[in-house]
């Protein structure tokens, strides 16, 4: 199946290797994603003001250019990007007014008709391709390790665009489940990772990682395993300055999860790109033989 | 009830009549502070709380009671709009829409809380996109 993908600017950039190894997977599993034509910024926050129209342009745009490649889904990688997409259609539908305003702002573009749905990608491995199936197609079980999934903010909240249940999601364990991992759980899953205020309350959201990351310490993981570019950067970057505040603390590896499923189905070391990580997850993934001695790395 | 907020000059300029302030947060929001039986699940739930200078629902408090001195706040620019306070009130009011209103009055009134150029060069280019964006995008008007 060849599905259309929006990127968004950090998949571009910070999140490289996010993009590589879901392009790679999904290759694996039969599959094709499709990069959109003319995306543009989606804008990352959705607005919260009832009055602020405007903040809505850029998502509305980008699904009026998936109308107008002829397509009825599209599929995100970025958290940020799928929640504002959502967040914008949702927004549409239910206020038929606000759409025409924009519609009649926006008068290069064709209306928006309304017939885009909006896939997060573990939607798509969730519900078209199915856990089971990815389970059979596993070629190198991760058997010895012990992972905890973070789900942060922008899969679960608000309710009416989550992807999964706000207080006890299982869409993450489930999939690490399936790729022969011990799940190790942690109420700090569904807590903010500190999100924009890295730019400017850097310490606060290393405290932030330290506190997520050390509970998962102290129930037994090994690496963390989340799904948004923006908590991989916090609970990565952060986290290791993290280590010069807090006596003897040690920062775990971060995954994203299709850096996971790529190992697990046994693809090619160069589509993981760990070398974008601050603390590189290969050491542990030998260390528990998952990865043999690699060549080229 | 009593806190000392550190005032900022520009933000204390911004004055309302009675009622005033409570009735244009929820213009902006959409949302009935009034609703609020202060039972404080916001505050409880929420993962900056222990460096606010009010707990999310005294600023609730703060807006039924006039004080627009809750517009000094710290707290209504660490909230990064989780939603944890909005999924689990339970009189269903969406607090992470009201901190935006109280963000967005300051705002409008053309007081900006963050300045782009005293962001380091290195942390520029180090930083990912997403976070920028939605930091301007909450912080400048």
């Amino acid at each position: 199946m060849k599905l259309l993908y929006f990127p968004g600017c950090t998949l571009k950039t910070s999140a490289k290797n996010l993009e590589k190894s879901a392009f790679a997977i999904t290759k694996a599993l039969g599959h094709e994603l499709v990069e959109m034509d003319d995306w543009t910024c989606c804008g990352v926050v959705s607005s919260l003001s009832d009055d602020d129209l405007m903040r809505h342009l850029a998502p509305l745009r980008n699904l009026i250019h998936v109308e107008d490649q002829g397509e009825n889904r599209v599929v995100v990688l970025c958290d940020m990007c799928c929640n504002t997409l959502k967040q914008t259609n949702l927004r549409v539908k239910e206020k038929p007014d606000d759409l025409e305003t924009l519609n009649l702002f926006m008068d290069r573009e064709n209306d928006y008709r309304g017939t885009v749905k909006v896939q997060h990608f573990l939607e798509f491995l969730r519900d078209d391709v199915g856990f089971n199936v990815l389970k059979k197609m596993v070629k190198k079980p991760l058997k010895n390790l012990k992972i905890m999934p973070y789900y942060g903010c922008m899969l679960l909240r608000p309710r009416e665009v989550a992807v999964d249940d706000a207080e006890e999601p299982t869409i993450l364990s489930d999939l690490l489940s399936a790729l022969g991992v011990e799940v190790v759980d942690n109420p700090f899953k569904i807590e903010c990772c500190g999100s924009y205020h890295t730019i400017q309350e850097k310490e606060l959201v290393s405290r932030r990682a330290y506190r997520i990351a050390s509970y998962a310490i102290e129930r037994g993981a090994d690496a963390i395993v989340l799904s948004c570019p923006l908590c991989r950067f916090n609970l990565d970057v952060r986290g290791k300055e993290a280590e010069k505040m807090f006596n003897g603390y040690k920062q775990l590896p971060v995954f994203y999860y299709t850096q996971l499923i790529a190992v697990a189905l046994g693809l090619d070391p160069s589509v993981y790109g760990f070398d974008q990580h601050a603390v590189d997850p290969t050491l542990l993934l030998k260390k528990k033989g998952v990865l043999e001695v690699v060549k080229n790395i | 009830m009593n806190k000392k907020l550190k005032q900022d000059k520009e933000i204390s300029k911004i004055t309302f009549k009675k009622g005033e302030l409570a009735a244009e947060v929820e213009e902006l929001s959409g949302e009935n502070v009034f609703g609020c039986y202060q039972c404080g699940t916001c505050s409880a739930g929420c993962p900056y709380v222990e460096d606010m200078d009010l707990t999310p629902d005294e600023v609730i408090r703060y807006i039924i009671l006039d004080r627009s001195e809750v517009l000094n706040s710290k707290t209504i620019w660490l909230c990064s709009a989780c939603f944890t306070c909005a999924e689990r009130c339970p009189r269903d009011i969406n607090i992470t829409k009201i901190m935006e209103a109280l963000r967005q009055i300051v705002l409008r009134h053309k007081i900006d809380h963050t300045k782009a150029y005293e962001i380091p060069e290195k942390e520029r280019h180090m930083i990912p996109q997403i976070a920028f964006v939605s930091l301007f995008r909450k912080n400048i008007g």
